[in-house]
């Protein structure tokens, strides 16, 4: 574990929040939306980062509960009328129940480590081709939110400068809520089983309800990602929401920035996102049809991390930069 | 829909299932000797495919000759990819095996999409539309080739394992690593041999998937789940496991096809999948750990 | 009073009886030793007490009530801890936050935890090192820290597997004397499996000798020792 951060980090950090919050008054609308999306990343990746990181359960189909909570708030603005902010209370609940399944099957039939993650992927595959087939969902042919519709920013309809700043909130969010976690009994509970479940129970830990914790906040937080990205891109298609390559795209930047640290997401965010982007962008310079450079570099990305350092940029960023408390021993990335 | 429809259907499933019974058993021997979750299996598996598209359109190589050179060519990438970077894996956290894979899994996936493009890519057989007539049943030449061919190779490599030293000597890794070192087993060159000969299955598996299905990039993820599921419910370690659970998929698929929807087929695989974990993690042949 | 009541205990795996009808008791604030040779069934025995499998036949109680078939878990809330024979260490956390994951147990108050982590690290030598990662341990200070994180859970009844095994005989001493003061000081029930004769005679007031899961002798480690019966499970019977 690294130490909290200190005055210079801190002052750091101070920084970056001024300046994003100013960002939109000097950025142009393609750099907002870039931020936005780093935004998303980092509160998704944070969502995933709680239960892969710190409680060492590995899920490969987070897809699902980002699917399961845009298209619960999608379909009762649609259908009826609710919004959002009252929808995501519903989105919430499905994706948990959801969790909750998942988790059971996992943990009470002890179901670990590579098992449990087929056991997620099979679920959000499932559900994507249930979703193809239901057509109260708009089945395959998707669902679409009037971008024009209403016009009220608690509706989520609005500009993107609602959506930048919902987005900064919900990732700051994230990162508070993980501090806090990592610091609360749970929050070691969660580490002493990831590190070795057994000797965590002949210390007295109750396994399967803190794991259970984890999935259910989890799913939770990945939900409320999924009724922002609904309401942000006006559309929901199932081989899209649910696809296993998102699943796999929302673990990257807590990977590459560093699994069970309360940073690792932003920087890993801060680093994927905009670097993919300018990929797209060059080949569209260029003139070049390339449909899956993004993809393919994601892929190095993420084998060189894992080669090199596993423990993530954040890690080595915070000892080379000097912005954590200094402890005796840190760990060798 | 009369009985001897749905037959042919079963049959097609069974011929089917053989040949993602040979890509399973990759998985298996990979995953039961080296204990690498081979995240990219599928991937390789469509990489191959590929290849075998390419010798056919390029140099007019039918592909049930084309699989031997594939097959060796897949060996040294498996061989070499063990040597390389897997080995540095074996000691570390499980997850990081894993994304290490995945890493790769989505190279190789984005990169035949890159290279290729997204559309389907098959390979028109001089004898693809010939059958032979069984009893009631029609059943295609080419799919009863590719099945016959995965059976072959299936059976050369468990006569690979009974009773040659190298094979026991894997076996032994396989069942007892510390012992193996003990006596002198060189592990690592066990261990990449091992790898080289699940991607040689993968490589003459994804060879004749290209006769009975077209190449597309998006199948790598779909391939890769499948061979889990097969090796899951046929049970891990056991050889004869992986090619029972490569017919009971290919079959529970082909008949979820016909009665559900062509969409829907892989639900019942994974409804399988849900079941087996729960109910009998060892699978149908696997020794209970 | 009686603490620890093991009552005819069995343990099958598939045709190998590893514990055989063994029954024992241990008053509180008792040092209690089990020794015998390899493969007697003496883990399998601690395991059954500390809940990671149900005997077969028999009864374990503990102040009084019935636990055996109970959860890892469970057992250790009721008030037992215990090490295992090959340490399992949180590697990637400090020797300081080990302890406080057994600490938080009974204080769920992290700084409470932390403070109480503070006061078991210094009695078992381990405060000066409570920086470190326990992947960076030396097996004598992993054993410590073993001991540690199961005495944070503020145990009735301490478990202890082999914890001596591997260590010279000076920190052998040193981990004697701090097992002496805990029980003298706090009243600390002890159950120990042992190889080391040398901690045996000097902590146990009672002994228990398994050969093949079953118990061959019984009492003070003076008169166990010098048992017919003993000598031969251990040296064989062309020895004698």
């Amino acid at each position: 574990m690294i130490g909290a951060l200190n005055a210079r980090g801190r002052v750091l950090l101070a920084a970056l929040v001024a300046i994003l919050l100013a960002a939109p008054l000097v950025a142009d609308r393609y750099l907002v939306s870039v931020l936005i999306l780093i935004f998303y990343f980092t509160f998704v990746g944070q969502a995933w980062n709680l239960m892969m990181g710190f409680a060492g359960q590995l899920s490969l189909g987070h897809a699902l509960y980002v699917g399961l909570g845009g298209y619960v708030s999608a379909l009762l603005w649609l259908k009826f009328g609710i919004g959002p902010w009252l929808g995501v209370f519903a989105a919430v609940a499905v994706a948990c129940a959801f969790g909750a399944a998942i988790g059971w099957l996992g943990f009470r039939f002890g179901i670990g480590g590579v098992y449990f993650a087929l056991l997620t992927i099979a679920f959000a595959e499932f559900t994507r081709i249930a979703f193809d087939h239901i057509d109260y969902a708009g089945a395959a042919g998707g669902l679409f939110l009037r971008v024009d519709d209403d016009g009220r920013w608690w509706n989520l309809r609005g500009g993107p400068l609602l959506f930048y700043y919902l987005a900064l909130a919900l990732a700051a969010g994230a990162v508070v809520l993980t501090a806090w976690l990592s610091r609360t009994r749970l929050g070691y509970q969660w580490l002493a089983i990831r590190e070795d479940e057994a000797a965590a129970r002949a210390l007295g830990i109750n396994a399967f309800r803190a794991k259970m914790t984890a999935v259910l906040i989890s799913s939770a937080m990945t939900a409320v990602g999924g009724v922002f990205t609904a309401f942000y891109n006006n559309n929901l298609f199932p081989n899209r929401v649910f696809d296993i390559n998102r699943s796999i795209e929302l673990i990257l930047a807590p990977v590459v920035g560093g699994l069970g640290t309360v940073f690792g997401p932003v920087v890993g965010a801060f680093i994927l996102t905009p670097l993919g982007e300018a990929l797209t962008a060059l080949t569209d310079r260029l003139g070049i049809n390339a449909p899956g450079v993004k993809a393919v570099f994601y892929g190095l990305a993420l084998m060189t991390i894992i080669v090199l350092k596993p423990s993530g940029v954040w890690p080595w960023l915070a000892r080379v930069l000097r912005l954590t408390e200094r402890r005796p021993t840190e760990p060798r990335p | 829909m009369n009985a001897s429809f749905v037959l042919e259907v079963i049959v097609q499933g069974v011929l089917n299932g053989l040949v993602y019974g040979l890509m399973a058993l990759g998985l298996s021997v990979i995953f039961g000797v080296v204990r690498v979750v081979n995240f990219a299996h599928g991937e390789f598996t469509v990489a191959a495919m590929y290849a075998a598209f390419l010798l056919f359109t390029w140099f007019g190589v039918d592909p049930f000759v084309a699989m031997v050179p594939i097959a060796l060519a897949f060996f040294a990438i498996g061989y070499g990819l063990q040597v390389t970077l897997v080995h540095r894996f074996v000691g570390r956290a499980e997850h990081e095996q894993f994304i290490l894979l995945v890493g790769l899994a989505i190279i190789i996936v984005n990169g035949t999409l890159l290279i290729f493009g997204a559309d389907a890519r098959p390979i028109r057989l001089s004898y693809g539309f010939d059958s032979f007539l069984v009893g009631p049943i029609i059943v295609d030449k080419v799919r009863l080739y590719a099945a016959s061919a995965a059976l072959a190779v299936a059976a050369a490599l468990f006569l690979f394992f009974r009773f040659t030293r190298t094979g026991t000597a894997i076996r032994a890794c396989a069942d007892n690593l510390v012992g193996a070192a003990v006596v002198g087993l060189d592990v690592r060159r066990l261990y990449a041999l091992t790898f080289g000969l699940g991607l040689a299955c993968v490589g003459a598996a994804g060879a004749l998937m290209e006769t009975i299905a077209d190449a597309k990039p998006e199948l790598g993820p779909v391939y890769t789940l499948i061979a889990f599921i097969i090796v899951i419910v046929g049970g891990l370690g056991s050889m004869a496991g992986a090619l029972i659970g490569g017919v009971l998929i290919g079959v529970s698929e082909a008949l979820a096809g016909l009665f559900l929807a062509p969409s829907m087929k892989s639900m019942v695989s994974f409804a399988l999948l849900i079941l087996v974990l729960v109910l009998r993690p060892q699978g149908i042949m696997g020794r209970r750990v | 009073m009686t603490l620890l009541a093991v009552d005819q205990v069995t343990k099958r795996f598939r045709g190998l009886t590893a514990v055989d009808e063994v029954s024992f008791s241990v008053g509180a604030g008792d040092i209690f030793a089990i020794i015998g040779p390899n493969g007697a069934g003496k883990t399998t025995l601690f395991n059954m007490i500390a809940g990671v499998f149900a005997p077969d036949q028999g009864s374990i109680a503990f102040a009084g009530e019935r636990i055996d078939g109970e959860t890892p878990d469970a057992i250790c809330r009721r008030g037992i801890g215990r090490t295992f024979q090959i340490v399992r260490p949180f590697p990637a956390l400090s020797v300081e936050d080990n302890v406080v994951v057994g600490a938080l147990l009974h204080r769920p108050k992290v700084d409470a935890a932390h403070a109480h982590a503070h006061d078991v690290l210094r009695r078992l030598d381990l405060y000066g090192k409570r920086d470190q990662l326990a992947s960076a341990l030396t097996l004598p200070d992993r054993k410590r820290l073993e001991v540690a994180r199961a005495l944070a859970t503020d145990p009735k009844l301490l478990l202890l597997d082999e914890v001596m095994a591997g260590l010279r005989p000076a920190e052998t001493d040193r981990m004697v004397a701090i097992l002496r003061e805990l029980n003298r000081d706090s009243g600390l029930t002890i159950l120990l499996i042992e190889h080391v004769m040398r901690a045996v005679m000097a902590l146990a007031a009672r002994v228990l000798v398994l050969h093949h899961g079953t118990a061959i002798a019984k009492g003070a480690p003076e008169a166990v020792v010098r048992d017919q019966a003993v000598v031969e499970s251990y040296l064989g019977a062309e020895a004698i």
